[in-house]
């Protein structure tokens, strides 16, 4: 008890913002609408429940249940079962969060209204909006809402049946057979993520169909952490993983779930035993339909209270907006949900926003028990985000066991972490 | 816990507890990284170490060490890095201030 109050106390007055008692009472009416309940929203719902007693935060979001996109590709990889990334919002609905099992259609930034889809309209002082990403079906030809089924992407979180379905395929597909997956060009959700899917296919593989194998055909020449992936499936998979970059024909340009195949720019046919499509991506269909989002396709954001440029009071947090060099990744989407919370705050007090800094940690598992890492830290530049310059880094190379181990046992201390810190 | 004995709490710890050093810290979200992986308030998870209750120089010399190369660790020196004087100092007091 004396714990918690202790750590609300030395927040509150870390944020500079836990103000006499009178001036409290005098905003008792605020209220703070969050729409998205995943990495961002749930992190935004929690921070300003814990840290601001005296707003009232409403949550919109369709799923009774999050599974989350991280450590899908442990379940993929068999390591994890659905119920393990599985969260309920029964820890944020006692901490006093409003939550609406509905989407949001509609936003009036002028009105400062969200009309959800069962009819009724919600009126917010300040808007956080963390609806994640679109897949942009059509942009790649042949794959579309039906395509999904037959290639799964696996690449948003939903109820966890697109996860699901890809893992059935690979425990169906014969021996020898093999996992294509098709990987965008930049920006996408999850830099490292198609590379530790990669490790994780393998690893199954690995196990139970050693002579499968997985092609792994990109619209990029590089990628996150290039240099460690590519040592660790040496070490842990040799030829069983192949990636093919762009150059050597690894952009796909179509592909037929009828006959099972991706076909590549230069005009060949990969026949696969299952396709994994990671499509081309956009911010939300919300973020979109609202007027939003740039011709990018992304939101445009304040790097210091990640306020949309074009509508002050909607803060848009997580894969939506464009906060490059930040990548889309959820411990970003925890951490500018809890910026723009206290940007948003303040500017409801009349005070300045708090200083921003910015952390990001994305491991990956490249085996169950090889882990590796990067870590940046960012702040607000005049022009945008600013990674601090000397900071960070990626995890050694080298042969290192003792570092690849403790770096999936860290991986799992983040995972916990990060969803006690959405989900309570 | 409801949200009115939250706020009567909070108010009267913050008056009853020394001014926690924190307070002047510039960029005080930073502590909000460390949580992302030392468990809820840095009490420790797996095998995310604890930070809370720690002595506040202890914590403040480790890290430190860690922007100064001069402890080995697995990628807290990468972390430390990225974070200025004075919010290593906040960080530190931070979590020393939760019992
Ligand atoms: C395979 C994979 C592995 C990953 N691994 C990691 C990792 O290890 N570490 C890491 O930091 N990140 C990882 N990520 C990235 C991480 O999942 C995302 O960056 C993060 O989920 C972004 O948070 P968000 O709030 O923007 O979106 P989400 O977490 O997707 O949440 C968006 C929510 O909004 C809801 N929503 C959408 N539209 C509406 C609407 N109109 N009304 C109401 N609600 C709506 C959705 O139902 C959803 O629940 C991984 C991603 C993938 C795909």
């Amino acid at each position: 008890m004396l714990r918690t109050l202790t750590r609300r106390a030395s927040l509150g007055a870390a944020l500079g913002l836990l103000a006499a008692p009178q001036a409290l009472r005098a905003q008792t009416a605020a209220r703070l609408v969050v729409v998205g309940g995943g990495f961002g929203g749930a992190s935004a719902a929690r921070f300003a429940r814990a840290t601001y007693p005296d707003i009232q935060v409403t949550l919109v979001e369709p799923l009774t249940r999050f599974v989350t996109c991280p450590y899908g590709n442990l379940l993929l990889g068999g390591y994890r079962q659905i119920g393990d990334i599985t969260h309920s919002y029964d820890g944020l609905r006692a901490q006093g969060v409003r939550i609406l099992h509905d989407w949001a259609a509609a936003i009036d930034p002028a009105a400062k209204t969200v009309r959800l889809r069962g009819g009724e309209t919600l009126a917010y002082d300040k808007l956080i909006l963390s609806p994640g990403i679109a897949l942009r079906y059509g942009a790649l030809p042949g794959y579309d809402e039906a395509a999904a089924e037959v290639f799964p992407h696996a690449w948003v979180p939903g109820d966890g049946s697109q996860t699901r379905l890809l893992r059935r395929q690979l425990e169906a597909m014969p021996d020898g057979g093999v996992v294509g997956i098709a990987i965008p060009a930049n920006p996408f959700r999850c830099p490292p993520g198609p590379y530790e899917r990669i490790s994780m296919i393998a690893a199954y593989l690995k196990r139970h169909k050693p002579r499968s194998k997985v092609l792994a055909l990109d619209a990029k020449e590089a990628f996150s952490k290039q240099g460690l992936f590519q040592d660790g499936w040496k070490a842990l998979y040799g030829p069983m993983v192949e990636w093919v970059p762009a150059s050597s024909d690894g952009k796909v340009i179509r592909v037929d779930p009828a006959e099972k195949t991706f076909e590549s720019e230069f005009g060949v046919r990969h026949k696969l035993a299952v396709g994994n499509v990671i499509p081309p991506q956009s911010a939300a269909r919300i973020v979109i339909d609202s007027g939003l989002a740039d011709q990018t396709g992304w939101a445009q954001v304040d790097p210091t209270t990640l306020a949309s440029r074009v509508a002050p009071d909607i803060h848009i947090i997580g894969d939506a907006n464009n906060a490059a060099p930040m990548p889309k990744s959820g411990f970003i989407a925890n951490n500018t949900a809890k910026q723009a919370v206290a940007s948003a705050v303040a500017a409801l007090r009349g005070a300045a926003p708090p200083e921003a800094v910015y952390f990001n940690t994305c491991y990956s598992h490249v085996g169950e028990e090889y882990g590796i890492s990067v870590v940046n830290i960012f702040r607000a530049g005049p022009n945008g985000f600013v990674e601090v310059p000397n900071s960070g880094g990626v995890s050694p190379r080298g042969d290192l066991p003792e570092q690849r181990r403790l770096e999936a046992l860290y991986a799992d201390a983040w995972y916990a972490s990060i969803t006690r810190d959405m989900f309570g | 816990m409801q949200p009115t004995g939250f706020l009567a709490a909070a108010v009267l710890a913050a008056a009853l507890l020394p001014a926690p050093a924190v307070a002047a810290g510039p960029a005080p979200l930073a502590a909000q990284g460390c949580v992302g992986c030392h468990g809820p308030n840095g009490g420790g998870i797996a095998a995310g170490a604890r930070l809370s209750g720690r002595d506040a120089g202890e914590l403040e010399a480790i890290l430190r060490a860690y922007r100064a190369n001069e402890r080995p660790g697995t990628i807290m020196p990468r972390i430390a890095r990225g974070y200025t004087d004075a919010e290593i100092t906040a960080v530190a007091a931070y979590f020393a201030a939760i019992r």
